[in-house]
């Protein structure tokens, strides 16, 4: 355990007393106890940053279940560096945000900053951890604490939808992760991603590779929100802004791009992977600034652009991927920059962007563009940065965003490289997507704060906000600026990232505000002039949205199929577990003999050989017949009694059958249990008619066959097992071991209380367990049932 | 079930002591001859049922004051404790120990955890089946 894995388990650490102080100190609002962790958490991180731009890369292991290759392994370089830092820092930013914008009064502050630092914490651990499986039990708590999350005001119904909407999507794909770590874990025998990159080239023509790939960019997919699994972001939006803005936009929906860069090294020999990275990508980007457009709460704009922007950083390391498959890798390196460059612009504009959409709700009551207007005297700070977020998502001089823009065009523009016919594709969408991500961006923030302003809509009367909730997105606009303008200053953090992302190449990365008159500046002089056009035309081409048939959309695919499928297992459900035992176990039955005879029969199984077999005693038979005709006479009785005694005299001779075939202990166990159940049956008998039934005992056909099957399959799987000896019995081990090495003579005894004692232990578990559950069924039952006796 | 029985209820006060004694030797017995707690929970219980057969159930929980759902709960601590007492030592879970002990009077006693283990499948045994007889037993009242 090192410091490293410390600051991975701090958040988990403090969540837990997080409960006792908001208990106990009611008169500071709680957040102002959380902050601090991740601004130390940010400190030091940062003093990462010198050692991995000297690509010195800290490695610190702590054992955990090293018999099957997983162990909690740390490891920080460039993109995990990276990502450590926007999580610690936009953290520090979002909670400090919180701390004004969530009442102390009104909310359940314990739980909201449980949740926060159970996903801080979870986070940190997915872009850490070296190894798959820790990676993976990380990933699944980001989910988890997600769906806490959007969840946080559940006696909303759109809260509580939007919560299992993404966890479904997000879990599904965790699953199809799982998967592919496990397939990838069979090529390669390790969890290790650092070794699994060592071995990429050996893996790549496994039969088991494609399948793996798939599996991971599945994860990767729906996790960063890819088309068409995008449908969770925007109803994911009922959590509150905060999580939004952490979450949402700056850090868990980019754990896929983080997946999709880590395991870049090891896929990207393939070309399924860059074309399905691309295709995808470009489709999200365009999909999603295309959706945006026609949304009227700002939060949903926010949402469907937060989709695109995701979209754009996937296709560009798609792109970027293309560097290792067609000459001039030098082209498309610039993608593989421009995506890490991207991704951490995207977390300061965009986290910016939704604090402002927060402060706007939180003082004027609502999110609805139809209803604000004419905020910017009101709020002339909020308005300052909306323009600075805006304008470096849209892509303008002289902010950040410009830069990356420009970037991911040279990019896109280099894509023309790859030899196929309809690459000039690739360009286009990214231009039409730029226009569009221009068209919102000049909604949100000119709907908002010019126009008419109609305070009769409101819920408030709006003012500026307090200096507490305005000092995040202060400072993350004037990172939006400083960035913008003194690019070079981030490049210790972008470099390393990016050489763990490519490790074969050597990037050397300049990035400047004028690059001449060139293709990229006349694609954005472009952008802004068709998309003002287009902006002031709104309301004329605004009809194309009407034109997509709402039937196709996705939204009524996935609500289809989860009605229809709550339908059919309550229907499954009710007509399987019929509440009769009678039916259970024909079904158990029939499953038993089915499989059982079936793959006998399959696998061509059946051997019957008389080889070592002891002869027939005269005892034997004496006492099989007894059973035989006890057997086939409860059949015939009527009377309860008799059936009771029947039965006790088929469990009798069965001990005498064990008699004779010397074994004692069973014999005298059997002997004493089935004294104890035909008591107990005697008990339960007082309570019963002493009859079984007036009618003479029906003849039930499918009850005989069940029978007369099981009887049969017991026979044969006997028979056969008698006669194959596939490997030597175990016996001979237990009889060389048992006094030496548990020092005892009863070798059954021995057995369950030592060899094989786990096995003793569950099964007294499930008795006592058993003993609960008939407790509970007869002294709780809802008619005639009494209070639970306490003696 | 009310009727007296007087052969018997008279039987059952010498029996009783008998299985008792019997089980608990089966239980001690259990690591050379047959035996174990399985069957000398199971004997004790079986001496238990033939006083509340003999008696009748409210007999049997004066006797035996005794909440059967706790002694499961007891046997499983003491099961699962033997498990864990080995982790202490740096042994995987579950590991025995054994050894000869030297006692006055007594004499020298072999001694073994598996011991304590059996006496939680004892316990859990015990108590699950009684307290299985006394919930459906006790359900008319």
């Amino acid at each position: 355990m090192s410091l490293l894995h410390l600051a991975i388990i701090a958040p988990f650490i403090i969540a837990v007393f997080v409960p006792l102080i908001y208990k106990h100190i009611k008169s500071v609002h709680t957040g102002w106890f959380i902050l601090p962790l991740p601004i130390l958490l940010f400190a030091y991180f940062s003093s990462y940053i010198s050692k991995t731009a000297n690509k010195q890369v800290t490695m610190e292991s702590f054992s955990w279940i090293s018999s099957l290759g997983i162990d909690f392994t740390v490891k920080v370089d460039g993109l995990g560096l990276l990502f450590a830092l926007l999580i610690t820092g936009i953290g520090s930013l979002v909670i400090l945000y919180s701390i004004y914008y969530l009442s102390k009064q009104r909310e359940k502050l314990n739980t909201f900053y449980v949740y926060l630092l159970l996903f801080m914490g979870a986070m940190l651990g997915v872009v850490l951890s070296d190894n798959l499986i820790v990676l993976y039990a990380f990933w699944e708590l980001t989910s988890f604490s997600s769906f806490l999350l959007i969840g946080y005001w559940y006696n909303r119904e759109k809260s509580r939808y939007g919560a299992q909407k993404s966890m479904i999507i997000t879990v599904l794909g965790g699953l199809a992760m799982l998967g592919g770590i496990i397939l990838l874990y069979n090529m390669t025998g390790t969890f290790s991603i650092t070794e699994i990159v060592a071995q990429a080239d050996t893996i790549i023509n496994h039969p088991l590779f494609v399948a793996a790939l798939l599996c991971i960019l599945l994860g990767a997919f729906t996790k960063s929100a890819q088309f068409p699994f995008h449908i969770w972001l925007p109803d994911a939006m009922e959590a509150p802004t905060p999580v939004s803005a952490y979450l949402h936009s700056a850090t868990m929906v980019k754990a896929g791009i983080y997946l999709v860069a880590r395991m870049s090294p090891v896929f990207a020999e393939h070309t399924l992977w860059m074309g399905l990275i691309i295709a995808f990508g470009l489709f999200t980007l365009f999909w999603g600034s295309f959706s945006a457009v026609k949304q009227t709460d700002l939060k949903s704009i926010l949402a469907f652009s937060t989709v695109s922007q995701l979209g754009l950083i996937m296709s560009l390391l798609g792109v970027g991927a293309a560097a290792l498959h067609f000459d001039h890798p030098e082209y498309f390196m610039v993608a593989t920059t421009a995506a890490i460059f991207h991704l951490m612009n995207h977390a300061t504009f965009k986290g910016s962007l939704f604090m402002v959409v927060g402060i706007v709700d939180h003082e004027t009551g609502t999110r609805d563009i139809r209803k604000l207007g004419g905020l910017m005297n009101l709020m002339p700070i909020t308005f300052t940065i909306a323009i600075i977020g805006t304008f470096a998502m849209a892509g303008l001089p002289p902010f950040n965003g410009f830069l990356s823009k420009e970037m991911f065009f040279t990019g896109m523009i280099n894509a023309l490289h790859m030899d196929f016919d309809w690459s000039i594709i690739i360009p286009v969408i990214a231009w039409i997507a730029s226009v569009f991500t221009f068209i919102y961006s000049m909604i949100l923030v000119f709907k908002t704060f010019t126009g008419k302003y109609q305070p009769e809509k409101l819920e408030k009367k709006p003012h500026e906000a307090p200096i507490g909730m305005l000092i995040s997105p202060i400072i993350l606009a004037s990172l939006v600026i400083v960035i913008g303008i003194f690019p070079n200053i981030v490049k210790p953090i972008l470099v390393p990232a990016i050489e763990t992302i490519m490790p074969m190449y050597e990037f050397d990365v300049h990035i400047s505000m004028w690059h001449g008159f060139n293709t990229e500046l006349f694609m954005t002089i472009g952008v802004i002039v068709v998309g003002v056009l287009m902006y002031l035309g709104l309301n004329k081409w605004r009809g194309i949205y009407g034109i997509f048939p709402e039937k196709l959309a996705l939204n009524r695919f996935y609500d289809g199929l989860l009605d229809s499928m709550h339908k059919g297992s309550y229907s499954l459900n009710r007509n399987v577990m019929s509440g009769s035992i009678n039916h259970y176990l024909s079904y158990m039955f029939i499953f038993m003999v089915v499989l059982i005879i079936g793959s006998l029969f399959g696998q061509n199984a059946f051997t019957f050989s008389t080889d070592n077999l002891a002869p027939i005693e005269f005892y034997e038979v004496i006492l099989t017949l007894i059973v035989a005709v006890s057997s086939i006479a409860l059949l015939f009785v009527k009377s309860r009694i008799v059936s009771i005694l029947l039965t006790g005299t088929i469990g009798y001779m069965v001990s005498l059958l064990f008699i004779v075939f010397r074994a004692p202990d069973l014999a005298l166990t059997q002997l004493v249990i089935e004294t104890i159940s035909v008591s107990l049956f005697l008990l339960c008998f007082y309570h019963l008619p002493k009859k079984l039934t007036d009618d003479p005992m029906p003849v039930k056909v499918r009850n005989a066959v069940i029978s007369v099957g099981v009887g049969l399959f017991v026979i044969l799987v006997g028979l056969t097992a008698h006669s194959t000896k596939l490997f030597d019995s175990i016996s001979q081990y237990y009889i060389e071991n048992t006094y030496s090495e548990a020092a005892g003579k009863n070798m059954v005894n021995v057995i369950l209380v030592d060899f094989r004692g786990f096995d003793t232990m569950f099964e007294i578990a499930v008795l006592g367990i058993a003993a609960l559950a008939i407790f509970g069924l007869i002294k709780l039952r809802r008619n005639g049932g009494k209070k639970i006796e306490n003696k | 079930m009310k009727t007296s029985n007087v052969i018997l209820q008279s039987m059952t006060k010498v029996l009783l002591f008998l299985i008792m004694i019997f089980s608990i030797y089966i239980f001690f017995a259990g690591h050379y001859t047959p035996g174990g707690g399985f069957v000398g929970g199971l004997l004790t219980s079986g001496a238990i049922l033939l006083l509340l057969l003999a008696y009748d159930l409210q007999t049997v929980r004066n006797i035996l004051p005794v909440n059967f759902l706790y002694m499961v709960a007891v046997g499983l601590v003491f099961a699962i404790g033997t498990g864990v007492g080995s982790l202490i030592f740096d042994k995987p879970f579950l590991t025995h120990a054994f050894g000869d002990i030297h006692v006055p009077i007594l004499g020298e006693l072999h001694l073994h955890t598996a011991t304590l283990f059996d006496l939680g499948v004892y316990l859990v045994v015990v108590g699950v089946t009684m307290s299985i007889i006394q919930t459906i037993g006790g359900d008319d009242e």
